[in-house]
């Protein structure tokens, strides 16, 4: 995915609809914050999210956070091979690194997010 | 233990350092002058050294338990401890280590939880351990929030009524405030009936927790309780006595997820009820949901073995109110005495203590019954544990045996466990591989003498037309 393409929220999660299926991952900015990556707890397929709510967890050799869905929907689908690999998300966050399809229930609460520019602010803000 | 005090003149030296004349002098300039004391403290004179110990072994003269024989029961047991175990726990590198949170300075701490784990896995033949948890009661607890994280259900967990009553209330004060049912199966004839189990769990059942033996010594039918919980989706939790899978099936063989036990047979003393020792573990996949420390084995930067806190961003300190628990400590000391105890005495030797034991109980058992109008209250197979039923009281039979210098017990009064028709005529007797034979005859003797006195007296007073009798005082 071309992060120039996609959504992200607050929370650093980036997402790119496709018609009403709408692929979820974390930026690049969040997987260097986390450092070594070593596990990804997964939501099962079936889960109904409302945005802003956890559906999942990073975890990394200093913390265990919460994954927030960027927008309400069912999950479709989750990217099993994190569990054996989870290295493919922090060599690959906006890729092979992707981390859950969810089929969106309300396409405009995308409109509340950022685009590239917007997010790369917002992170630089952070940092002060 | 030693103290050290500061001297006159070391004290003295300190003040004029910092330029004051005395002690009270920094607190009169600091408190507010309506707070402070102003008088000298209540305390009688400072004694001799000699007239303290005098004093100290009366007040442990008062508490001898000396010559006593133990038969009591409920979840602490009267078992032996090498002197090893104190030998080593002693020292000073392990009896004052404080928690290992800096790894470079605490190899030997880690080492040894390390080795506990590993230990606790060979016992109860699951495939991770954690460093150690409070005690059984919440142990147990422990498991069912466990079991809530992974199953992700909240609607109900499922318990034995043959478990400990005060797991029972630990369990019932967690869950107090909380949505979830406790749902309870009660026993029939001193055990769970597993179609009894199946009636409780549903597709909202995040587990079910059995106890083996349970609370009256009886052995449940664990397999086939964790079957139903299985085919409902429900995790499985087995609270096991510590020693027993040196007989009995470990708690992989029954069909356990998670497996918790009271570590206190495992080297611990009594000492009146605590502190005691939490056992627990699991299955490999549930590791990232477990409470409490885990020590992990790798390799430094030189290559060489080295071991370290491991999955610390689950515990309370990092994870805070998403943490897998509140505990975020183990109980260091204690959890080295059971490896010191295990290591010593190895596969065989816990088979020893576990089946001395189990012999004992059934030749006491045995003699027990031969006493008229004393029997087992529940007929069923047992381990090192039973309950007993006298036409006394309870309460009025360990009195009396009691002043013989044997404890036996608790009543099942005396524990709350009273949902039970003639529970007031019931106590446990558990044994262990320290009891000899002539020990077992005294408790006989002990306990037909007062069960003959409290019939006696039963009959001279005046007869009633309730069920209960009132046993003589």
């Amino acid at each position: 995915m071309d992060p120039a393409t996609l959504k992200f929220a607050k929370s650093h999660e980036w997402i790119s609809l496709d018609g009403d299926i709408a692929t979820v991952g974390i930026s690049e900015f969040a997987v260097r914050s986390l450092t070594d990556i070593v596990h990804v707890e997964l939501p099962e397929v079936g889960l109904t999210v409302n945005a802003g709510a956890s559906f999942g967890e990073v975890e990394s050799v200093k913390a265990v956070s919460d994954l927030y869905a960027p927008v309400s929907g069912e999950i479709t689908d989750v990217n099993n091979e994190l569990q054996d690999d989870p290295d493919k998300l922090s060599s690959d966050p906006y890729g092979a690194g992707w981390i859950a399809k969810l089929r969106v229930s309300d396409a405009s609460e995308l409109d509340g997010l950022m685009d590239l520019a917007a997010y790369e602010a917002h992170c630089a803000a952070e940092n002060d | 233990m030693p103290y050290l005090y500061n001297t006159q003149q070391q004290t003295s030296r300190m003040l004029s350092t910092i330029g004051v004349s005395s002690v009270e002098e920094i607190l009169q300039n600091e408190i507010p002058e309506e707070l402070l004391l102003s008088r000298p403290l209540d305390l009688p004179p400072a004694v001799t050294e000699p007239a303290l110990q005098r004093e100290m072994e009366g007040l442990a003269g008062a508490a001898a338990t000396g010559q006593r024989l133990c038969f009591l029961g409920g979840g602490v047991y009267d078992h032996f401890i090498p002197a090893v175990v104190d030998e080593i726990t002693s020292r000073g590198e392990f009896y004052t280590a404080y928690t290992p949170y800096q790894a470079e300075a605490s190899q030997g701490t880690l080492q040894a939880f390390y080795e506990f784990q590993s230990l606790i896995c060979r016992l109860t033949g699951m495939e991770v351990a954690n460093a150690s948890l409070y005690e059984g009661g919440t142990a147990v607890s422990e498991a069912v929030f466990m079991a809530m994280r992974i199953t992700r259900r909240h609607g109900n967990v499922v318990v034995c009524g043959s478990m400990h009553p005060e797991y029972r209330q630990v369990v019932d004060a967690y869950f107090e405030h909380l949505q979830t049912e406790v749902r309870v199966i009660n026993p029939v004839d001193g055990v769970i009936p597993p179609g009894k189990a199946a009636q409780l769990i549903d597709e909202q059942t995040c587990c079910v927790v059995v106890q083996q033996p349970n609370f009256f010594g009886c052995l449940e039918d664990a397999k086939a309780v964790f079957e139903v919980a299985r085919t409902a989706g429900a995790l499985s939790v087995l609270s096991f006595d510590a020693i027993s899978p040196g007989l009995i099936p470990r708690p992989v063989d029954y069909g356990a997820d998670i497996a918790v036990a009271e570590g206190q047979p495992l080297g611990i003393p009594m000492q009146f009820g605590g502190p005691l020792l939490g056992l627990m573990a699991c299955r490999g996949e549930y590791m990232r949901k477990m409470p409490g420390r885990l020590i992990g084995r790798t390799k430094d930067q030189n290559g060489k073995d080295c071991y370290a806190l491991n999955l610390q961003a689950r515990e309370q300190h990092i994870r805070r109110e998403k943490a897998t628990s509140n505990i975020c400590t183990n109980q260091g000391l204690l959890a080295l005495r059971a490896t010191v105890y295990l290591s010593l005495l190895g596969p065989q030797g816990l088979r020893d203590v576990a089946e001395t034991s189990c012999r004992n109980a059934h030749y006491a058992a045995e003699q027990l019954c031969g006493i008229d109008g004393v029997e087992l209250a529940f007929d069923q197979p047992f381990f090192r544990e039973f309950t007993l039923q006298t036409p006394v009281p309870a309460e009025t039979v360990l009195a009396r045996v009691r002043q013989c210098g044997i404890d036996v017990g608790p009543s099942l009064a005396h524990v709350g466990a009273t949902n039970l028709p003639n529970a007031e005529y019931c106590f446990l007797v558990a044994l262990t591989e320290q009891r000899l034979k002539a020990d077992i005859d005294a408790l006989v003797e002990a306990i037909r003498n007062a069960v003959a006195a409290g019939s006696r007296d039963s009959a001279q007073s005046v007869p009633t037309l309730t069920a209960t009798s009132q046993g003589g005082t």
